[in-house]
C-alpha cells in the first residue's frame, strides 16, 4: 500500500495549472454565451413569431432531454460526418454554452414574466416601441432579478466543464489524469484538482455576492 | 385668433372586456388648456376610459383624436406602432402605482425617454431632469434610486418624468390612490402647479375636493357611460342626476 504523499504535487502544478488555466477560460466563455444565448431563446419563446418560437423550444426542449456528454459527443464527432468539423475546444464551448442557455432561458422567461406590467406600460407611454421597451426596461430588470438563480446555474457550469475533458480538451481533471497517468498518484492529484475546483467556486461566489450586493443598492 | 380645436377628443368609445361592456359610447373632448377631473365608483369605466386615449387600452369602436390626430386609427402593424409611439411622446401618463423604472436612478428615470427617443445628449438631458425635478420639489434626488423615496416622492418623480418629453396634455390615472393621506398634498400640489400653468390635464380621480378646486370641468362616470358633466361647482352642488347625488353623497358624508 502507498501512503498519502502530497509532496510529489508541487512539481507538477505548472501542468495543473495550464489545466486550471483551460478550465477557467472555457467556463468563463461558456457562462458570457450562455447568458447572451440564453436571453436570447427567452425573447424568442416569449415574443417571435411563431415560425421563429416553435422550432427555438423544440431545440431547447431537446437539449433539456439530453445529457450534455451526449451533446458533446454529437458537435465534436458527429457533425464531422456531415461536414461541419468543429475544433475540440469550440466544441466544448458551444456545447456547454447551449447547454446552459437552455436552462437560462428558462430562468429568464420566468424573470421577464414576473415584472410588473406597469414597467412595459409605463415605458410604452413614453413613447418606447415595444422593442425599445424590452432593450431598455425588461431585460435589465429580467437579469438583475435573475442573478440568484442565474449565478448558481454558472456554479454548476464550472464543475460541469469538466466534462469536456472526455473530448480530449487540457482541462484542470484532464491535466490530473495525465499527471496521474504518469505519477501513479491518483488520490493526490484528484484532491489538488478539487481543491482548486473549491477555489474556483469561492472566487465565482465572492464575485455573484459582488453582482447581488451591487443590485441590491439600486433597489 | 384662439385654437377652438380640442385637444383631445373622444367620439363613441366602445370597450368590451369578454362580454362585459365598460365603455358604452363616450363622447367627450378636452380643450387647450383645460382641466377635466373624471369621477366615479370603481368600475365605472374611468381608468379604461382614461387608457384608452394613450392607447394603453385598444377600444373596440369609437375615435380618439389628439390635437387634430386620430391616435387609434387603421395602419398597418409596423406604421402603426411607428404612429403610437410618436402620439404617446406628446401625452404623459401617471399612473396610480409610479411605475419608476427601479434599475435607474431618478435622474436617469427622467432622462431616459429624451436620451432615447429624441436623441438628446446625455449632459442635456441630465440637466433637464434637474430642471424637472426642481419643479416638482425633488432636486436633491437626482441621484437616488426610486427604492429609496416615499411614494410621494416617487409619484413627483413619475410627474417629473412624463413632462420631459414635453407632452401636449397629462393624463393622470388616479395619482393619489396608492399613497398613504399625508403624502397626498405633495402630489396634488404639484398638479395644481401644472394646472396654473395650462397644462391640458384629464384626471382620474376618487379625490372630489382636489377635483372641485383644480378641474374645470367634471364628469361623472357610471356603469361604462357618462352620468353627468359640468362644472365642478354645479357638479358638486347640484347635481342633475339621482346617480350622481347618491354617490356624491356616499363620498362627501363617508
Amino acid at each position: 500500500m502507498q501512503g498519502l504523499d502530497f509532496s510529489i504535487v508541487p512539481e507538477y502544478l505548472p501542468l495543473i495549472g495550464k489545466g486550471l488555466w483551460w478550465t477557467v477560460v472555457i467556463s468563463v466563455v461558456s457562462a458570457l454565451f450562455s447568458i447572451v444565448a440564453g436571453m436570447g431563446f427567452a425573447l424568442i419563446v416569449l415574443y417571435a413569431s411563431p415560425l421563429v418560437r416553435y422550432p427555438v423550444r423544440l431545440f431547447m426542449w431537446l437539449f433539456m432531454g439530453t445529457p450534455l456528454l451526449l451533446q458533446l459527443f454529437l458537435i465534436y464527432f458527429g457533425l464531422v460526418q456531415i461536414g461541419i468539423d468543429i475544433p475540440a475546444l469550440w466544441s466544448g464551448i458551444i456545447g456547454l454554452s447551449l447547454h446552459f442557455a437552455v436552462y437560462n432561458a428558462d430562468i429568464f422567461r420566468a424573470g421577464i414574466a414576473s415584472l410588473d406590467k406597469g414597467q412595459t406600460e409605463a415605458a410604452r407611454s413614453l413613447g418606447f416601441g415595444a422593442w425599445q421597451t424590452r432593450f431598455y426596461i425588461v431585460v435589465p430588470q429580467a437579469l438583475r432579478n435573475t442573478v440568484p438563480a442565474v449565478g448558481n446555474m454558472m456554479i454548476a457550469l464550472l464543475k460541469e466543464s469538466s466534462i469536456v475533458s472526455m473530448i480530449g480538451i487540457a482541462e484542470l481533471v484532464h491535466s490530473a489524469q495525465l499527471v496521474i497517468s504518469e505519477t501513479y498518484r491518483p488520490f493526490e492529484f484528484y484532491l489538488t484538482a478539487a481543491a482548486l475546483y473549491y477555489v474556483l467556486n469561492l472566487i465565482l461566489e465572492a464575485v455573484l455576492r459582488g453582482i447581488e450586493r451591487k443590485v441590491e443598492l439600486s433597489r | 385668433m384662439t385654437d377652438v380645436r380640442p385637444m383631445i377628443e373622444v367620439r363613441g368609445a366602445r370597450k368590451f372586456f369578454g362580454p362585459l361592456e365598460v365603455l358604452k359610447g363616450i363622447d367627450f373632448s378636452v380643450a387647450r388648456g383645460q382641466i377635466v377631473a373624471v369621477i366615479g365608483p370603481s368600475g365605472s369605466g374611468k381608468s379604461t376610459l382614461l387608457r384608452s386615449i394613450n392607447h394603453l387600452e385598444t377600444l373596440d369602436g369609437g375615435e380618439v383624436w389628439l390635437d387634430g390626430v386620430q391616435v387609434n386609427q387603421t395602419l398597418a402593424r409596423r406604421a402603426f406602432e411607428k404612429h403610437i409611439n410618436s402620439v404617446r411622446q406628446q401625452m404623459g401618463m401617471v399612473f396610480q402605482h409610479f411605475n419608476l423604472f427601479p434599475h435607474l436612478s431618478v435622474a436617469e428615470n427622467i432622462a431616459i425617454a429624451p436620451m432615447k427617443l429624441k436623441g438628446m445628449a446625455k449632459a442635456d438631458a441630465r440637466a433637464l431632469a434637474l430642471k424637472m425635478l426642481d419643479k416638482v420639489g425633488l432636486a436633491d434626488k437626482i441621484d437616488a434610486f426610486p427604492a429609496r423615496l416615499s411614494g410621494g416622492q416617487k409619484q413627483r418623480v413619475a410627474i417629473a418624468r412624463a413632462l420631459a418629453m414635453q407632452p401636449k396634455v397629462m393624463l393622470f390615472d388616479e395619482a393619489t390612490s396608492a399613497l398613504d393621506p399625508e403624502l397626498v398634498d405633495e402630489v396634488n400640489l404639484v398638479m395644481k402647479q401644472l394646472a396654473a400653468e395650462h397644462m391640458t390635464m384629464v384626471i382620474v380621480t376618487h379625490e372630489m375636493r382636489f377635483a372641485a378646486e383644480v378641474a374645470d370641468r367634471v364628469i361623472f362616470m357610471a356603469d361604462g357611460a357618462v352620468v353627468e358633466e359640468g362644472k365642478p361647482d354645479d357638479l358638486f352642488r347640484n347635481p342633475v342626476q339621482e346617480r350622481t347625488r347618491s354617490f356624491l353623497k356616499k363620498f362627501l358624508n363617508g
